[in-house]
């Protein structure tokens, strides 16, 4: 691109072409957020760990007592794999949705940024992209308690970020077009509990989707989580097939899909 | 480039309704440049809509819009490019310090990144924070979150700044601080548009003043020259019992001259023309508050 320069007043930018998502803006509203990163990260690191490791306990140690296996794994690298998808979902939804009217609602900090030469498309698409490059990373906790716990690490497991990002890029805008449509913060609980807790609890996480009746388990194929959980696991065990090309294609879409709608509903607000 | 031609800002014939509501009525509007234009009118005016449209924040229904030569909404990015924004809601981050805030706006206005330690530093001596440079917005005082404020929309130093009642809710000690920094940005040559309901901000900032009412400009001109036109040289006010206040009004609605209740006291403006035929009273030169008070009927807090 070329690096659009600001002369002194009177002479500026008489050439720079007006283009969309430029990268100068998506850099720069992502940099607001990475310094605020500044400032929680204890915080953000500190629960990504310690939630992984509650549910590997409860889960794993106290349910494994029953259940020792599932098909050929171990059940506590089972869980260690399956809550990945649930630290991505959590760490993408949660952000886009609270970050989204706090700082659009109350802050107004949304106002400023688009009193700036950014357009809400680049301003949305780089709050989505933050969220969903954090997860990807944080993503990856999971894997490393597990690895404390027994779980075998496994070349495939570098693709899991990557994955967490395509998933976290889609509930974040998912988040994002929640935020722009609730009317209250307050109703972000109809969508956490009628929602989010039915995606996760469905998703093959903490029980296989093969157990359920066929009507859940065909609704479980509409959850972009379940493909996220069975790509992780066959990436961490290193069983790539065929198929999950067809999982990742789910989520892609599902990532193009939300962005699109977050950007169409939230923008819709942000310019009356 | 527009039909704008060297106007800084122009709106012609523009419309903005909010449902039944029509906050902006066919308004025209021309800022030339290095001009601190003040655009005054009561809370409810249409102020601060036109101000948002001029971002494209809000975009008109009808009606033209250019800024800097760009035609609005389509080349509104590059028209915001080379202008500064200072709005009327504090929206800070108040999480990050006063160096990650103009950092931040230093990037996303484009200023090169080896240009940009020297922008913050310049931003932070015109807003007097230099000490303050990291401490978080937070901890900052009511005063210096407003001049972080101004400081953020100079950041690029812009040749057009939109203040959106900039001093609106400050108490007066500050409200000084403000005028003399946008008085000092006025000397620098910068074009300024102001949006205000005080009078006293008005007529000591700008060099024109418009009186919005109703999405309307209804009178334009230089505070002296509003005074003149529609409040005459002198005034006298009357002061006295609430039923001596009475009858002066009675007596000034006979005879139709123009007044208005002025606190304790009845006002009759265009004293000078009244010969003699004029209560007693206090005699003081027209100001632009009766002017104001002349053109839109209402009074000013």
């Amino acid at each position: 691109m070329s690096a659009p320069t600001l002369d002194p007043p009177g002479g500026a930018g008489a050439t720079r072409r007006i283009r969309r998502l430029e990268p100068a803006a998506l850099a720069g509203v992502m940099s607001r957020d990475v310094a605020l990163f500044g400032r929680y990260w204890k915080a953000t690191t500190f629960s990504s760990i310690v939630q992984p490791t509650i549910y590997l306990l409860a889960f794993g140690l106290g349910f494994g007592s029953l259940v020792s296996r599932v098909g050929h794994v171990d059940y506590v690298q089972y869980v260690a794999t399956g809550v990945v998808a649930t630290a991505v979902l959590f760490s993408s939804a949660f952000p886009g949705m609270f970050n989204t009217f706090i700082r659009w609602q109350f802050q107004r900090t949304y106002d400023a940024v688009l009193a700036a030469p950014v357009d809400v498309e680049e301003l949305i698409t780089a709050e989505v992209l933050w969220i969903s490059i954090r997860a990807g990373v944080y993503g990856l906790a999971p894997l490393l308690v597990g690895i404390a716990f027994g779980l075998k690490p496994n070349a495939g497991m570098l693709l899991v970020p990557f994955i967490g990002f395509i998933t976290g890029f889609g509930f974040a805008a998912f988040g994002v077009t929640v935020a722009a449509v609730a009317k209250t913060i307050d109703n972000f609980n109809y969508i956490t509990s009628a929602v989010l807790t039915p995606l996760f609890l469905v998703a093959g996480t903490f029980f296989p989707v093969s157990t359920l009746p066929p009507g859940l388990r065909t609704l479980a194929q509409f959850n972009p989580l379940y493909h996220c959980v069975q790509l992780v696991r066959d990436a961490s065990f290193g069983l790539l097939r065929l198929a999950d090309l067809g999982h990742a294609a789910v989520l892609i879409a599902f990532a193009l899909l939300m962005w699109r709608l977050a950007i169409s509903q939230l923008g819709r607000r942000l310019i009356d | 480039m527009t039909s704008g031609g060297e106007a800084a800002i122009s709106l012609q014939g523009v419309v903005k309704r909010y449902g039944p509501i029509v906050a902006v009525n066919g308004l025209d509007l021309e800022v030339r440049p290095g001009v601190c234009f003040g655009l005054l009118g009561p809370n409810g005016a249409g102020k601060s809509t036109t101000m948002r449209m001029l971002t494209a924040q809000t975009l008109a229904d009808e009606g033209e819009i250019s800024v800097l030569g760009y035609e609005l909404p389509g080349e509104s990015k590059q028209s915001r490019l080379e202008m500064g924004v200072v709005p009327q809601l504090d929206n800070l981050d108040v999480e990050l310090t006063c160096r990650q805030i103009l950092t931040v706006f230093a990037r996303l206005y484009r200023v090169p990144r080896n240009d940009r330690p020297a922008a913050v530093q310049r931003a932070l001596e015109i807003a007097n924070l230099v000490p303050r440079a990291d401490t978080i917005v937070r901890d900052l005082s009511g005063g210096m979150r407003r001049r972080l404020l101004v400081a953020r929309g100079l950041i690029h130093q812009p040749r057009l700044v939109l203040l959106d009642e900039p001093t609106v809710g400050l108490d007066p000690q500050v409200r000084q601080e403000l005028w003399s920094l946008i008085d000092e940005l006025r000397s620098s040559g910068v074009t300024a548009l102001m949006s205000t309901h005080y009078i006293e901000e008005a007529e000591r900032l700008a060099d024109t003043v418009a009186v919005m009412s109703h999405g309307q400009i209804i009178a334009q001109g230089t505070p002296a020259e509003l005074v003149r036109a529609h409040a005459g040289e002198q005034v006298v006010e009357v002061y006295g019992s609430p039923q001596r206040l009475a009858e002066v009004g009675e007596l000034a609605t006979q005879q139709g001259w123009p007044s208005r209740r002025s606190g304790p006291a009845v006002a009759i403006m265009r004293a000078e023309t009244l010969d003699g035929l004029a209560p007693e009273g206090v005699r003081r030169p027209a100001n632009l508050e009766d002017a104001f008070v002349a053109l839109t009927g209402q009074e000013i807090e």
